[in-house]
């Protein structure tokens, strides 16, 4: 796709003047419309790599805190799994530390991790440099996005510190359970990680402004909304959702907090608990599942889209082919993003609302899985008749591929509102969202830094490290989480600390070992994926300029790996889309977006 | 060559696991079979989907490898097949939902002869309340709670009198009879759920939630707690036992009344509803 050679036959009236000098009409771009940015430049050591206002460097500072609470994640996941698969062997684990770990595993990992890398990691480093911007449009706010964001994590962590541990209300922290004294944590653990989530849910507003006012009106010159590269597609899309979604999370937060502390009754009713009546009364614990939910199911696709569209991009360069249907895929994101607002509810069809909500969230939820799966075809469809290098970004998309379609389907068993009676709450669930939005978007944000590392450092990953993580961390997670969906069939139920000879258990002894073990070996595998990240930075091979011969514009900086400004003196100026690969006619193997027709004139480029 | 053949092999091996795993459902032991044939229908519809794409992608990935002299096929868009590919799926999306509405239909519409009883949830157990012999439960009110009146039940009712209360985290059921569980708690959500019945539903403190089922079998089943509610939630457990009518009655009769047990408790007769009666 380029531009239209007939409609710009008119004779340019050279509103074109900062490009200068003579551009043939079929090279025409609509004239600057704003003048180009101030950028602060950083003085000292300070601004320039600790209070940075650079979103390259705000998005390392992102991905590197994402990451080291995302470890410590995993390891409270290792815990689980021993007492799991070993249960009364690790004297260590009682039930009060099991539950404070599934509560915190789930909440970093699905805020702290997933949510902070894909939209703080990956969108400020991505987005200025793929639209062809000289940063985010507010770069203050964006450095105070970050540090908020530290701030939330440090809160997080000293929940661990404080007297009781930290909540172990489980991630959804459901009232009134979250804030009564049966549970681990309900005191200052529970007061820490909603103060925790509010300060997130403040950052990330302050970074997701950016993210999309930059996508909306930082672009530049003949980059058109359907010229984005389907990864800005993604975290932009994603982004709006988020801004419409934390806020419900932002309030449930500070009414439960008020709960809390001063006694007010949103989430509250009547209630009878250890021998005595409390001072409760009128509130609805439903009410906080609407909230919670309204807010965690766009939160799958705010994980979900940015991975949607960084593979798409990943897939097409290294099968050297456009992406197939890119309307479609745009389109596709757009749609689900709708309506993974109206979908909610299909996380409470047994939480005792009124039954008859089923009909209408199940319908909805089953809607969805239409764009989804064409996303997926789309994929395969790249694939069909590409020339594919199996790089390692293209094996762990080929990964996320099976990954997601297997977590995509479960998703129509528990969407279908009768399957999700027997199966909701049980390891079925369990097995399907680490399916579909734990691992199958890891394997995105693998595919990602193996593809953009050398952008980010210009060093290569090492490919032999990179080849045993992409092998065991596949095939290992799905060996964990394949087999636990049939835990789910015979009726075993999550959050449990232990079965004991439950007869619902008998069977599954070991397979509840062996998916411990796979757990442990996976979990090991990404701290040597940790180390090919550290020693790589400094004695990884060093990367030729593109070495994925991409088209997007990220690749084509004047400075490799980019610098503060991103473009230099003149900022580039876009002719096309960013998967102009094998195109007929052309001697060139692909033609970067900022070629200008008349520099490929063969070129059978379609128009579509 | 060898990345495909391992994809290849993955999704074969997840077949073989499917059908050769010792791990499947228990039989159902309610009227609720046909969920299991919803689950049936939905696994071998997306199973097809599932397996198809992941082969065809495998196969692409053999037979599309990287070739220096090959050049990809440039081919942005190809309206008629999106178009059908978008249909069928929709069609197969249709085909998952209608059937499953239907059976959801039904487990929301409570027979009218329904024997309802009530569950009551706390942390961590279970308790019962079988109506008397006037067959209607008594009303209950979290205020009137005490030691004497451990349900709450309102004593100027007249229908609570003969309630009979189980306290205990065993409950009988008689086979083929249609049952309404009325779901209460106390304190925080929880959830009652035998897995052979397949039906469940969350308790929450301040309202009566409700499900319905036929036990089609005898046989004792553990209960489990289904719903997160606490450091004890692991260990909330009970068990329903499916009796024939005889084994039933006798297990009914050794059940005490709401009547009896205050009398007991507070060694004074029930006497506001007395009067009213």
């Amino acid at each position: 796709m380029s531009d239209e050679y007939i409609d710009n036959k008119i004779e340019t009236k050279s509103a074109d003047s900062s490009s200068g000098g003579y551009a043939p009409p079929a090279d025409h771009i609509p004239a600057k419309e704003a003048p180009d940015q101030e950028l602060y430049h950083a003085k000292s050591f300070w601004t320039k790599w600790v209070f940075c206002q650079d979103a390259k460097v705000i998005g390392v500072q992102y991905a590197l805190t994402a990451t080291a609470i995302g470890m410590i994640g995993l390891i409270l996941s290792w815990g689980m799994r021993l007492q799991l698969g070993f249960p009364e062997t690790f004297s260590f684990l009682g039930p009060a530390t099991y539950y404070q770990s599934v509560t915190m595993h789930g909440m970093i990992m699905v805020i702290y991790l997933l949510t902070a890398l894909f939209l703080g990691g990956f969108g400020n480093y991505l987005i200025p440099l793929m639209v062809g911007a000289r940063d985010m449009v507010f770069p203050y706010v964006n450095m105070v996005s970050y540090w908020m964001f530290l701030v939330a994590v440090i809160v997080l962590i000293a929940s661990f510190f404080v007297p009781g541990g930290p909540t172990g209300a489980g991630w959804t922290l459901y009232p009134p359970q979250a804030i009564l004294p049966g549970t681990p944590g309900s005191e200052l653990g529970i007061v820490l990680m909603l103060v925790s989530l509010s300060l997130f849910v403040i950052g990330f507003t302050m970074g997701g402004l950016n993210y999309v006012i930059t996508v909306l009106q930082a672009r530049t010159r003949g980059m058109t909304l359907m010229r984005m590269p389907l990864t800005i597609w993604g975290i932009f899309t994603a982004t709006v959702l988020a801004l419409l979604a934390f806020p419900a999370l932002f309030v449930a937060c500070i009414m439960m907090t008020l709960d809390n502390l001063i006694g007010t009754s949103f989430f509250m009713p009547e209630i009878f608990t250890m021998g005595e009546k409390l001072e409760t009364g009128g509130g609805s614990p439903i009410l906080f599942q609407h909230l919670f939910w309204f807010f965690g199911h766009p939160e799958v696709y705010i994980v979900a889209l940015p991975a949607f569209g960084i593979v798409s991009d990943v897939i097409s360069v290294h099968a050297r082919k456009n992406i197939f249907g890119y309307r479609m895929m745009v389109w596709a994101i757009v749609i689900i993003g709708a309506l993974s607002f109206i979908v909610w509810a299909h996380h409470m069809y047994v939480s005792g609302m009124n039954p008859w909500f089923g009909f209408f969230f199940a319908t909805t939820t089953l809607i969805i899985a239409v764009p989804t799966a064409i996303k997926v075809y789309n994929w395969v469809l790249t694939l069909w008749r590409g020339n594919i290098h199996l790089t390692i970004p293209m094996l762990f998309s080929l990964g996320f591929i099976v990954t997601f379609v297997n977590g995509g389907i479960t998703g129509l068993f528990l969407g279908n509102v009768i399957i999700d009676v027997p199966l909701s709450d049980t390891y079925f669930v369990v097995a399907h969202f680490h399916m579909v939005m734990g691992i199958a978007p890891l394997m995105v944000v693998f595919a990602a830094i193996y593809h953009w590392y050398p952008l980010i450092t210009g060093r290569h990953l090492n490919q032999t490290l990179g080849k045993i993580h992409f092998w065991i961390t596949f095939i290992g997670a799905y060996a964990i989480y394949f087999p636990m969906h049939y835990l789910g069939f015979i009726g075993v139920p999550r959050r449990y600390f232990e079965m004991y000879d439950s007869p619902y258990m008998a069977s599954g002894v070991g397979l509840n070992q062996f998916i411990t073990v796979a757990a442990l070996i996976v979990g090991f595998t990404q701290f040597i994926f940790l180390y090919n990240i550290f020693t790589s930075w400094y004695k990884g091979e060093k990367s030729e300029r593109n070495p994925w011969k991409a088209n997007s514009l990220e690749w084509h900086t004047p400075d490799y790996p980019p610098t503060h400004g991103n473009f230099g003196k003149e900022l580039p100026v876009v002719h096309r889309w960013p998967y102009d690969f094998s195109v007929p006619g052309s001697d060139k193997e692909y033609i970067p977006q900022h070629v200008a027709p008349s520099e490929v004139p063969a070129a059978k480029v379609e128009k579509t | 060559m060898f990345v495909a053949i391992i994809f290849a092999l993955v999704i074969i091996a997840s077949i073989a696991f499917h059908f050769w795993s010792p791990w499947w459902w228990t039989p159902v032991a309610s009227n609720w079979g046909n969920i299991d044939s919803t689950i049936i229908l939905t696994f071998w519809v997306t199973g097809a989907v599932f397996v198809a794409v992941c082969l065809f992608m495998a196969y692409c990935v053999w037979q599309y490898r990287y070739r220096p002299e090959r050049k990809a096929e440039y081919k942005p868009e190809d309206k008629k097949l999106e178009f059908r590919l978008t249909w069928l799926t929709a069609l197969g999306v249709v085909a998952l939902l209608a059937p499953g509405l239907v059976v959801w239909n039904k487990y929301v519409t409570v027979p009218d002869d329904a024997f309802k009883i009530e569950v009551l949830a706390y942390q961590w157990g279970w308790n019962y309340r079988l109506p008397g012999a006037d067959g209607v439960l008594g009303k209950t009110s979290i205020d009137l709670v005490s030691d004497e009146n451990p349900y709450g039940l309102d004593a100027n009712d007249p229908n609570s009198k003969d309630d009979i209360l189980v306290m205990d985290a065993d409950l009988h059921l008689k086979i083929n009879q249609p049952v309404k569980v009325e779901l209460r708690s106390f304190d925080v959500l929880h959830n009652f759920y035998v897995p052979q019945f397949r039906a469940k539903m969350d308790t929450l403190p301040g309202i009566i939630t409700y499900y319905w089922f036929i036990p089609e079998k005898t046989g004792k089943f553990e209960i489990l707690c289904a719903e997160y509610c606490g450091t004890g939630h692991y260990a909330m457990r009970g068990y329903v036992q499916v009796d024939e009518e005889k084994d039933y009655s006798d297990w009914l009769a050794k059940q005490i009344s709401f009547e009896k047990m205050f009398a007991k408790n507070s060694k004074k007769k029930l006497l506001v509803a007395e009067n009213k009666n």
